[in-house]
């Protein structure tokens, strides 16, 4: 729908279509799609290149000392990290979308979408609330201690608290992706092996897992990076992680291009990681989609069980915090709460909704491409246009940066414009952002076309009469779901975002994340829960939508 | 198989087709929003390339680049507005990637003026070359030399003393006495410390470095590192709540803090001790500014600059979050008065910024996380 009108019109630019014949015609939809996913991907890349041309610098005198006192630490560190988010918020996330879309049990229908909530609380916030909560001087410990209770509680400043409650904050990564996955799979199959008298357990392990595991990966790897980028929360905990490393050599010793060379080595391992993992997904099969209301049944103790390990969840990952947010929010809203707030929210809307919308169309424009001519370059190309992802926020603000002030002075020097016109417009700040967040978008989509196999395909270009026809009525349906799921994590994520919102927005124009890095930059923690708490209540929004589609659907 | 067979197989069309017509509708709001928001602006600009009046104007606007935070200095710039109908612009962002935009911006960026915390920070943006040399009288009048670089490029605009914290149930005022003394073995699981990597500390132990020698500074750090009594604490705030709670005796933190804590509970049951009173005085830090080496309008930044000097200021700026005013003799508010006045340390704060990196250094070698 969106390649196909664009090839034709780039047909006449190249002057010779009087001889091109049919054969010739595949040849150049390809050039032309490869062109246009080349495009994308190079826009996508411009401020990774930044990052990474900061090796043509030499190496600053301080890297010996990160070398010997600060890397192993963090490298341990990340990697306990990144092993406890990829367990437990994949567990936790498979277990939960398992459970909410296979059975029914007390709350089912509100926990579907209830558990998708944690996604809307920044995770430095949970962080800070939590560890305010439950260390020595919060009030759990303190009730504790007054009832007299002296067993030394260990503290959660560390590793291991730090790597709980980031699996807690993003294990709805995975829970949309493998909700999405069982809702979409065959359930004949899982019908069947019923039948055959296979076991639940067994039906989930031996069926419904594989089917939904590149989905489940798809939701680790936006978890992993999450990980990998996340310098807030792992602050509040006090544990120095790789991209603690990298602000220590910008802030500390302030040298932005050893910043910039180890993200640039952060960037390459997990280009690496994706590759691999391009080429696992190449290698499966695909399933046909066949969605259907059935659900499994179960006896009156799991269904319990089930509602119990709901509740937990919601509870811990957000409950707590949003009620935490909630009382500073009654406490403090006098001192900020004024007309501004309507700006910041409008803002805020519109700089999240504009995002997730292009950012949507570009990754099915890139998923539909990969999946036409699955080569080597294509991965490549496909590879890179989401790598903005993991890049610490500040650091990518910067490579988003640069280039937008140079293209700026060009202008000037040139005599074009007068001032900055570029640096503080919405459509570069939409831009800047979409380079982060395209991967957000690109997991579900680039999963769910996989739902489309190559008979469904085959059949519709048989009988449809128009490309647009057969996008329409049959690609389009198939990839719903998973446009869906795009639009809500990415919506909620520019919500959230703050280094590229602060770096690229005009002055004045401050969204809700910029209201929080106001009141959390000099310490005011409890002042900051009012934008906070609207950023989750708008990012309700989004999954209001969600829910009511998704009821539709069934 | 028929298209229509094939269509119900898979999903239903009717989502989707919502979901892009509510997508759709966003970005036309969006679009709409943003001419909107432009408009006010297109407007000026038109005006001002017609009449003489509004070019003047527009020449005589400042605009900051504030790494601190805009509820704190927002008042005080519209009283600057106020008096003298300047116009100020403030972009807030932290100061290392304020840092990176002006230096990026180059000869055309719209700053004239770095306002920003901590000596380190003011003397790197020298360093760089992203600030320009100044020459005021008032402000060699207004604020001592000690809190100005030497080299003119910055000025300190109000101080931040770092002090000792202690728990008056457990610990005798007269038992405490140095920095240095935290690390004795006597406070041996009593001491409480916020991280190594807030440049408050990092400006500490530079202090330190200066005054006691690089050997005896590791000493000292080793020192509290085996003193603690929990993990170090990722703000000063909740290292003076453990403090209160019992978990640890005595602790470091920024003296402002603790007054913020004070106005929300002024029952809190910790006490401040002025460190160093018999040696080298308290340390003390500053917030200042410079201004930006390629400024527009470089005038209007340093009178700026002088006004927040002055004594009306110097009032505001420094009470409003409980600091200190770098000019003397100007009115503490009541708070600060009760807290004593104190010796300050006579350092020139630009070491902080020179001695960092072999602070930070010396920190992680120490274990000092």
């Amino acid at each position: 729908m969106v390649t196909i009108p664009k090839a034709s019109e780039h047909a006449d630019d190249i002057g010779a279509p009087n001889l091109i014949v049919v054969k010739d015609r595949t040849l150049l939809k390809r050039v032309l799609s490869k062109s246009v996913l080349g495009l994308i991907s190079l826009f996508m890349l411009i401020p990774i290149l930044i990052v990474l041309l900061s090796w043509t610098q030499p190496m600053a005198d301080i890297w010996p000392h990160m070398g010997e006192y600060v890397l192993p630490q963090v490298l341990k560190n990340t990697a306990i990290l990144l092993a406890m988010v990829t367990v437990i918020s994949g567990s936790v996330g498979t277990s939960l979308a398992w459970v909410t879309s296979m059975y029914r049990f007390p709350g089912q229908r509100f926990f579907s979408w209830a558990l998708m909530l944690p996604l809307a609380i920044p995770a430095y916030v949970f962080a800070f609330v939590t560890v305010g909560m439950v260390d020595f001087s919060g009030p759990l410990q303190t009730s504790l201690r007054e009832l007299g209770v002296t067993t030394a509680i260990p503290s959660v400043r560390n590793v291991w608290g730090a790597g709980f409650i980031l699996s807690l904050a993003f294990y709805p990564y995975v829970y949309l992706l493998a909700r999405q996955a069982f809702l979409s799979q065959g359930h004949r199959a899982i019908e069947a092996g019923q039948m055959l008298g296979l076991s639940r357990s067994r039906v989930f392990f031996r069926l419904a897992l594989p089917q939904a595991l590149p989905w489940i990966i798809g939701g680790l790897l936006l978890a992993s990076m999450e990980t990998l980028a996340d310098f807030g929360a792992v602050s509040v905990f006090n544990v120095d992680t790789f991209t603690t490393a990298i602000y220590k050599a910008w802030f500390g010793f302030f040298s932005l291009t050893t910043a910039a060379q180890l993200a640039a080595l952060l960037i390459g391992v997990v280009f690496i990681v994706v590759i691999f993992e391009q080429y696992w997904q190449a290698r499966r099969g695909s399933i046909t989609a066949q969605s259907s209301n059935k659900r499994l049944t179960s006896n009156a103790a799991a269904k319990w069980g089930m509602t119990l390990l709901c509740s937990l969840v919601f509870l811990l990952a957000f409950l707590v915090p949003f009620l935490q947010l909630l009382y500073w929010t009654a406490m403090n809203y006098r001192q900020d709460f004024d007309a501004r707030y309507i700006d910041f929210v409008t803002n805020s809307l519109l700089i999240a909704s504009m995002t997730t919308v292009l950012i949507a169309f570009l990754a099915i424009i890139i998923a539909w491409i990969k999946r036409q001519y699955a080569d080597k370059s294509t991965k490549l190309m496909t590879t890179l246009a989401n790598l903005g992802y993991v890049v610490p926020g500040t650091v990518l603000a910067v490579g988003v940066f640069i280039p937008i002030a140079w293209l700026d002075n060009q202008l000037i020097a040139f005599g074009i414009t007068t001032k900055q016109v570029l640096s503080g417009s919405v459509i570069v700040m939409l831009l800047a952002l979409s380079t982060r967040f395209m991967t957000v978008s690109f997991q579900p989509i680039d999963r769910q076309l996989q739902r489309l196999t190559v008979n469904q395909e085959a059949a519709a270009e048989l009988l449809s009469s128009s490309p647009f026809q057969r996008w329409r009525q049959v690609v389009l349906p198939v990839l719903s779901p998973g446009v869906l799921t795009a639009l809500l994590m990415g919506f909620v994520e520019v919500m959230k975002e703050m280094p590229i919102t602060l770096m690229t927005r005009r002055q004045g124009w401050d969204t809700l994340a910029v209201r929080v890095f106001e009141m959390t930059s000099e310490g005011m923690w409890a002042r900051a829960a009012l934008p906070s708490l609207l950023i989750v209540l708008v990012g309700l929004i989004p999954v209001w939508i969600l829910l009511r589609q998704s009821e539709k659907h069934s | 198989m028929s298209l229509q067979a094939l269509n119900d197989s898979v999903a239903v069309s009717q989502p989707i087709k919502t979901t892009l017509s509510v997508a759709m509708f966003s970005m036309m709001l969006g679009l709409v929003g943003c001419n909107q928001s432009q408009t006010p602006e297109q407007t000026a600009e038109g005006e001002a390339s017609t009449t003489e009046a509004a070019t003047a104007n527009s020449d005589q606007s400042v605009t900051i680049y504030s790494s601190r935070n805009e509820q704190l200095i927002k008042p005080l710039l519209d009283r600057y507005t106020e008096e003298t109908g300047v116009e100020i612009e403030l972009v807030t962002d932290k100061t290392g990637p304020l840092m990176a935009r002006l230096q990026a911006e180059g000869d055309n960026t719209p700053a004239d003026m770095l306002l920003t915390v901590d000596a380190g920070n003011l003397w790197q943006a020298g360093e760089q070359g992203l600030l320009q040399p100044i020459a005021s009288e008032t402000l060699n009048a207004n604020v001592p030399a000690k809190y100005r670089d030497p080299a003119g490029n910055w000025t300190g605009l109000s101080l931040r003393a770092r002090t000792i914290f202690y728990d008056p149930n457990k610990v005798d005022a007269e038992e405490l006495s140095t920095y240095a003394d935290l690390a004795d073995p006597k406070w041996k699981g009593k001491l409480c410390l916020r991280t190594s990597k807030k440049v408050y500390n990092q400006s500490l132990v530079a202090s330190m470095i200066e005054h006691l020698g690089a050997e005896r500074t590791e000493e000292v750090i080793r020192g509290w590192v085996d003193n603690l009594a929990t993990d170090v604490f990722s703000d000063d705030t909740s290292m003076l709540e453990a403090i209160a709670a019992g978990q640890c005796e005595v602790g470091i933190a920024n003296s402002y803090y603790y007054g913020r804590i004070l106005d929300e509970n002024p029952d809190f049951p910790v006490e401040i001790f002025w460190a160093n009173q018999d040696t080298t005085g308290t340390h003390v830090n500053i917030s200042g500014a410079g201004v930006v080496a390629a400024a527009d309008n470089p005038d209007g930044a340093l009178k700026l600059m002088e006004w927040l000097s002055s004594d009306e200021a110097q009032g505001i700026y420094a009470s409003s979050d409980k600091e200190y005013p770098v000019k003397q003799g100007v009115d503490e508010s009541e708070m600060l008065r009760s807290w004593g006045s104190f010796k300050q340390d006579d350092i020139n704060v630009q070491k902080f910024g020179s001695l960092q990196t072999q602070a930070i250094q010396m920190m992680d070698k120490a274990g000092y996380k």
